[in-house]
């Protein structure tokens, strides 16, 4: 059979991505081979499109058409660049872990005051030893592109019984233009722990780049996480992100996603709740203007017994703008007395936003409590004009009550510094509303 | 002077003349009652002075300190000094009320092209007001309106007029739904406001009311139109011969 030689929409070769990359791409000759092996599946699938179930309200042919190349390593000057936006996007009292354009920046980063809290590696580090997490049964053309691609990210693996005193969070900026950073990152915590993990996506100055980013979370026994996804990326980027999380027994895990940024962008979570009596909370912000796409794909995989989760998946949506949630809950037949719950709320603050949701229940055991609903509206036009009457112009009454619909979500964050930086980024984007 | 003038003001909603043709002309510094039965077009009345959408008006015209309000936006009315209080005030889950007070200030304030109050002096002020009206300090903490009583709602009114100072207070069925003691306390904090400069519309059903805030002036409203005015010894008449003698009339 004859193969054709894909091509982008620019006419480049889809391989000319991997060849002209491999040469910057770190790791033992083990792991170009399963880097090879990633990207020839990335290659026969390559960019999901409509008729792909999984991707069918993203279409990433027609939202974003080629994969731009990698970014170089970042110079001197970008390093100087992401120093600055870390001052400006740095949560007081957090310990910070900065890839720049997919790069990790010891300079930038708190290495030394985490050491006597959690173990610490750059992925770099680790593919000098072996393959293994690049390893992947995923079937997606993205989480495949992106283990052929990473060029680094952070290993983290916090000690059973560890109480961390202040979140980590791991800050990736962009600073190079019309290029992509592929990063790959892996959070451990053991038994018992407690720890709040942040992950915030910036721009220093860069445009219309693109970020793909795959993190592997698994989570202890009786451990209490809090991980927080702030995604504040340049509004003509693309984020696309893969989460891959694993949970032990007696869990409690809260999750809080908030998309304020890029042009195109997927948070993609899969959570399987692998040991019993844990309790998921998922909470998800999508603020979204102009013509900007943000999705938000959630996979619960309820595997054993007696586990709760709930998601609540917010979406204010101005302009033209798209948001899409997608919500699959999946109770295997071992695992009774589930209680999953999922919930999204839209509000359309035009008459051309458009919210898209996908729940799906996939149950196989008889002794379960599952369910989902959503809402979608636009702002009361009672409460509107009340303010109004009270001398609020129109754009400050409807802020006051978009910051009341997304502080139900922000509220459940714990720390406080965190949460008054997560009110910041909400306040921006309201502020950007033309 | 005149601050509120409305001129053979006629009013639609939804197809239907709600207003046919009502004139009313309120000076500085003086007290108006307005009293009808139920369905004249009272609260339509309040609502369309304060530019509440979903009104038409098809003719006549409201001045305000001699400017055309019908112009204006809601927030811009706010700002020029028109208030109403709600006969049924909102509740706005997720905006604590400390918050919404200082942001609705401000924003007159800066219309105006005045200073915003500094934090300690705003807070000062608030909390003056809220202690004369008998409105503890946790309830601002609340969302607004956000589980309050029937009032308590009504006492929010009153204390953001107090807060905001404006110069038109329009009171619709302030006492609907209080108990004699919150009505007295709402109606002192009413009275505390009376001032040569500001003047008072104050929609009522019953004469009740008027015993605590006692009227210059008292209109009669039935059918959409003004159809009797005179002194507070109105009201009294009202409450002993009733209204029907006015739908008659009209
Ligand atoms: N939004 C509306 N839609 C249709 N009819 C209305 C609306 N609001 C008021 N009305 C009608 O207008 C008339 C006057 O109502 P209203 O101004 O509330 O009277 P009042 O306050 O004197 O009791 C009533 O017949 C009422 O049914
Ligand atoms: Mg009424």
């Amino acid at each position: 059979m004859n193969v054709a030689v894909a091509k982008t929409g620019k006419g480049r070769a889809v391989s000319d991505l991997f060849t002209s990359a491999e040469g910057r791409l770190p790791g033992s000759t083990a792991v170009t081979a399963v880097r090879r092996e990633a990207f020839e599946t990335y290659e026969r699938l390559g960019l999901p499109h409509r008729r792909i179930e999984e991707w069918k309200y993203t279409d990433l042919r027609a939202l974003v058409g080629e994969v731009l190349p990698l970014a170089a390593a970042p110079d001197a000057a970008a390093l100087k660049r992401a120093a600055d936006a870390v001052k400006t996007h740095a949560i007081a009292g957090a310990r910070k872990l900065v890839l720049v354009d997919g790069v990790f920046a010891a300079d930038l980063s708190d290495v030394k005051a985490l050491a006597s809290e959690a173990g610490f590696k750059t992925l770099r580090e680790t593919l000098e030893k072996d393959a293994g997490l690049l390893k992947t049964t995923s079937t997606d053309a993205v989480i495949a592109l992106n283990a052929a691609m990473a060029t680094d990210g952070v290993v983290l693996d916090i000690a059973d019984g560890a109480q961390l005193s202040a979140p980590i969070q791991i800050i990736h900026i962009a600073t190079a233009a019309a290029a992509s950073a592929f990063t790959r990152s892996q959070v451990t915590i053991g038994k018992g722990a407690h720890a709040t993990i942040v992950e915030s996506f910036v721009a220093a100055g860069s445009k219309a780049y693109q970020v793909n980013d795959a993190v592997i979370v698994s989570v202890g026994d009786d451990a209490d996480v809090a991980h927080i996804r702030l995604m504040d990326d340049a509004p003509d980027a693309v984020n696309l992100t893969s989460h891959f999380v694993t949970v032990g027994a007696n869990v409690k895990l809260k999750f809080f996603n908030m998309t304020t940024g890029a042009a195109v962008s997927r948070l993609q979570g899969f959570i399987t709740l692998a040991g019993e009596g844990s309790e998921l909370f998922a909470n998800g912000v999508n603020l979204l203007q102009k013509t900007e796409h943000g999705d938000t794909t959630l996979v619960v995989d309820h595997a054993v017994p007696n586990c709760v989760s709930r998601e609540i998946f917010r979406a204010v949506i101005d302009d033209r703008a798209h948001s899409v949630f997608q919500g699959r809950i999946i109770v295997r037949p071992d695992a009774q007395k589930t209680d999953g719950k999922m919930m999204t709320r839209a509000l359309l603050l035009s008459d051309e936003a458009e919210a898209d949701n996908k729940p799906e229940l996939e149950i196989f055991a008889d002794d379960v409590s599952c369910g989902h609903g959503a809402t979608a509206g636009a702002l009361d036009d009672s409460l509107l004009f009340y303010l109004k009457a009270r001398g609020l112009p129109e754009k400050q009454a409807q802020a006051l009550l978009i910051q009341a619909f997304v502080g139900e979500a922000i509220e459940q964050i714990a720390d406080d510094s965190l949460r008054e930086h997560v009110i910041g980024i909400a306040e921006r984007w309201l502020e950007r509303r033309s | 002077m005149a601050l509120l003038e409305v001129k053979d003001l006629k009013v639609r909603v939804e197809e239907r003349e709600i207003l046919h043709g009502l004139t009313l002309t309120v000076n500085e510094g003086e007290v108006h009652a307005i009293m009808g039965p139920n369905g004249s077009g009272k609260s339509t009345l309040s609502h369309v002075i304060a530019g509440k959408p979903g009104y038409e008006v098809t003719d006549g015209q409201i001045l305000f300190k001699g400017e055309d309000l019908l112009e204006m936006s809601p927030d811009e009315r706010a700002a020029k000094g028109v208030f109403l209080a709600f006969q049924y005030p909102v509740e706005i889950p997720g905006v604590a009320t400390m918050n919404f007070l200082r942001t609705a200030l401000n924003a007159q304030r800066k219309a105006r092209g005045e200073s915003e109050y500094s934090t300690p002096d705003f807070l000062k002020k608030v909390r003056e007001v809220s202690k004369s009206l008998n409105i503890p300090q946790d309830m601002l903490k609340r969302g607004v309106n956000v589980g309050f009583s029937g009032g308590e709602k009504k006492r929010n009114e009153v204390l953001q007029m107090a807060l905001f100072e404006p110069s038109l207070c329009i009171l619709d069925e302030m006492d609907s739904g209080l108990d004699i003691d919150a009505l007295r306390i709402a109606a002192d904090g009413v009275n505390a406001l009376r001032s040569p400069k500001r003047a008072m519309v104050v929609i009522t059903h019953y004469q009740r009311l008027l015993n605590y805030i006692v009227p210059d002036v008292v209109h009669v409203m039935s059918k959409g139109r003004v159809v009797k005015s005179g002194g507070k010894e109105l009201a009294l008449e009202l409450e002993a011969s009733g209204y029907a003698q006015f739908e008659d009339a009209a």
